[in-house]
């Protein structure tokens, strides 16, 4: 099993950990091309997560994932909100009554992009965090993962690719020729979100 | 950064804290929630109105709650669009069986957050119908992106659709009539410096002494453009110039609206108005009414929009029909 109960809360942990961690560069990369408030929301939803997770048990990987997307939606508001839970909840759905292996890992990340589309109306190589779950979920299709370092090198190729794409969705898109040259902060906080991933299935059990 | 506050992660529930006792003859807070009602409400009979968006816009968007305008207002945090579950609530508090409206700016945030909270509402049997303000000419307006912003222009949206509601009428006429506005109505802002987020603490960007970002929206963000500042009558006639070749405008009536962004004083915006009126009237376009002041602002952004929006009977009656809003008496 890639993810355990105890991992997926360990996850949510890390990935609040990263975006504590990264608030300033994620509001700045936001006050390039959007409004500026990314960091703070990120860090402030997963800490939500984390206060809610922390007084509850769970029986499930898909449990978890549900409170996640409900605190999410609730907590973030803005475009973030409705996008990280759908995403997370979308995950828990496909994952209910499962234990977590890469095969249905795929799956649920598969679940989430279409999630994400669906909410975003969202397509690829539009300069969103759907191009980096795109690329998760591609990566995961592949042979089985020995090294989960390799998806991060394909999210950050794939950051790296879209700096230079103008966005034609949300907020960075009012900036049209202007957001060319800037990194996508949604594209930059789904990369911490796989980063703390691939720490905790690389944990020892 | 240098405000008044006492904590930057209190500043919304502060905020409406505040509003609701300075107002409390009229409006209340829905207990554990950001939202602000009408003391009547639900109003029976009535289709209830909701709007919303980030706070920092103020008075947008609880000063607009009243009788004759909205029935509730839903702040979310400083700049970021309200949760579904606090639209919920408001759609649950103020739906008298006749259904509720919803007032939706067009940025992402809140298109889907307001999408998922009508979700919400319609399985919950309240029927909801929806209409997203886009009156910024500074967007191109393309099937390729998210579209137009919904900018200060949303205020004759609420105004029109508020007086209609009023008069009792169906839902899908204070639709139709909300939409006839979105319709006929256009707007452009321009920004000489920009605000900061308290929760950031610092500008959302920077300019020099001698630049102007034209284009702006009202969440503190660059315009599409940067030029160097021009006189009062230049932003005037470019601004307007946009919005002109944007819509057919000849011959007719309008209402103008010129906004404040947060910071710029009241002698900037008649001197503003000054001009618009005297283009207007060359180009032989009647002002029937004018709004000068802050009404969707950018936290202390300075700057300004105009707001020109094309009269027929139904908007002009509904634009003069009496409001207790705090901000729009």
């Amino acid at each position: 099993m890639i993810l355990t109960v105890e991992k997926t809360i360990q996850w949510m942990r890390e990935i609040h950990k990263r975006m504590e961690a990264n608030k300033e560069q994620l509001t700045a990369l936001d006050q390039a091309i959007g409004d500026g408030d990314h960091g703070i929301n990120m860090a402030r939803g997963f800490g939500e997560v984390v206060a809610k997770i922390d007084g509850t048990e769970y029986e499930s990987v898909a449990d978890v994932l549900k409170s996640a997307a409900m605190t999410l939606t609730a907590k973030i508001g803005g475009a973030s909100g409705p996008l990280y839970g759908t995403a997370f909840l979308k995950m828990a759905t496909a994952l209910q009554g499962q234990e977590v292996d890469q095969q249905n890992l795929k799956s649920a990340i598969d679940q989430a992009l279409e999630g994400i589309k669906m909410r975003g109306n969202a397509e690829l190589g539009e300069k969103t965090l759907y191009d980096v779950w795109y690329q998760v979920a591609d990566f995961l299709g592949t042979e089985k993962v020995e090294d989960w370092q390799e998806m991060l090198e394909v999210c950050q190729a794939t950051i790296e690719d879209t700096r230079e794409l103008k966005a034609t969705k949300g907020r960075a898109s009012y900036l049209n020729e202007r957001s060319r040259g800037h990194v996508d902060p949604g594209s930059m906080s789904s990369y911490y979100i796989f980063e703390a991933l691939a720490t905790v299935i690389e944990m020892e059990d | 950064m240098k405000k008044v506050l006492n904590h930057t992660d209190a500043v919304v529930e502060e905020m409406l804290d505040g509003f609701v006792k300075a107002h409390s003859d009229s409006l209340k807070r829905l207990p554990d929630t950001s939202v602000v009602i009408r003391n009547d409400a639900p109003v029976t009979g009535k289709v209830g109105i909701v709007s919303g968006g980030g706070s920092g816009h103020e008075p947008a968007h609880a000063g607009y709650v009243g009788k004759g305008m909205l029935d509730a207002a839903v702040a979310g945090e400083v700049f970021t669009s309200p949760t579904p579950d606090q639209v919920l609530e408001a759609i649950k508090a103020v739906d008298s069986g006749e259904g509720v409206l919803l007032i939706i700016k067009n940025y992402t945030g809140d298109v889907m957050n307001f999408d998922m909270a009508a979700e919400l509402a319609e399985a919950e049997g309240i029927t909801v119908e929806k209409v997203i303000v886009n009156d910024d000419v500074s967007v191109e307006d393309s099937t390729f992106t998210s579209g137009r912003r919904g900018i200060a222009g949303t205020v004759f949206v609420h105004k029109v659709a508020g007086a209609i509601a009023e008069t009792k009428a169906p839902l899908q006429e204070v639709k139709a009539a909300a939409e006839n506005v979105i319709k006929q109505v256009r707007s452009m802002g321009v920004a000489l410096s920009p605000c900061t987020v308290p929760a950031s603490g610092k500008p959302s960007f920077t300019l020099e002494e001698d630049e102007m970002e034209i284009g702006i929206g009202i969440h503190g963000e660059p315009g599409i453009e940067r030029v160097p500042l021009q006189s009062a009558d230049r932003i005037a006639d470019t601004l307007l110039g946009k919005i002109l070749a944007d819509h057919e405008y000849d011959n007719s009536e309008v209402a103008v609206m010129i906004n404040g962004m947060g910071a710029t004083p009241e002698m900037e915006l008649y001197i503003v108005y000054r001009q618009v009126a005297n283009l207007l009237k060359e180009k032989g376009i009647t002002i029937y009414a004018n709004w000068v002041g802050e009404y969707m602002t950018a936290l202390e952004m300075a700057g300004f929009s105009i707001t020109l929006l094309k009269l027929d009977h139904q908007i002009k009656s509904a634009l003069s029909a009496t409001t207790d809003a705090q901000a729009f008496k």
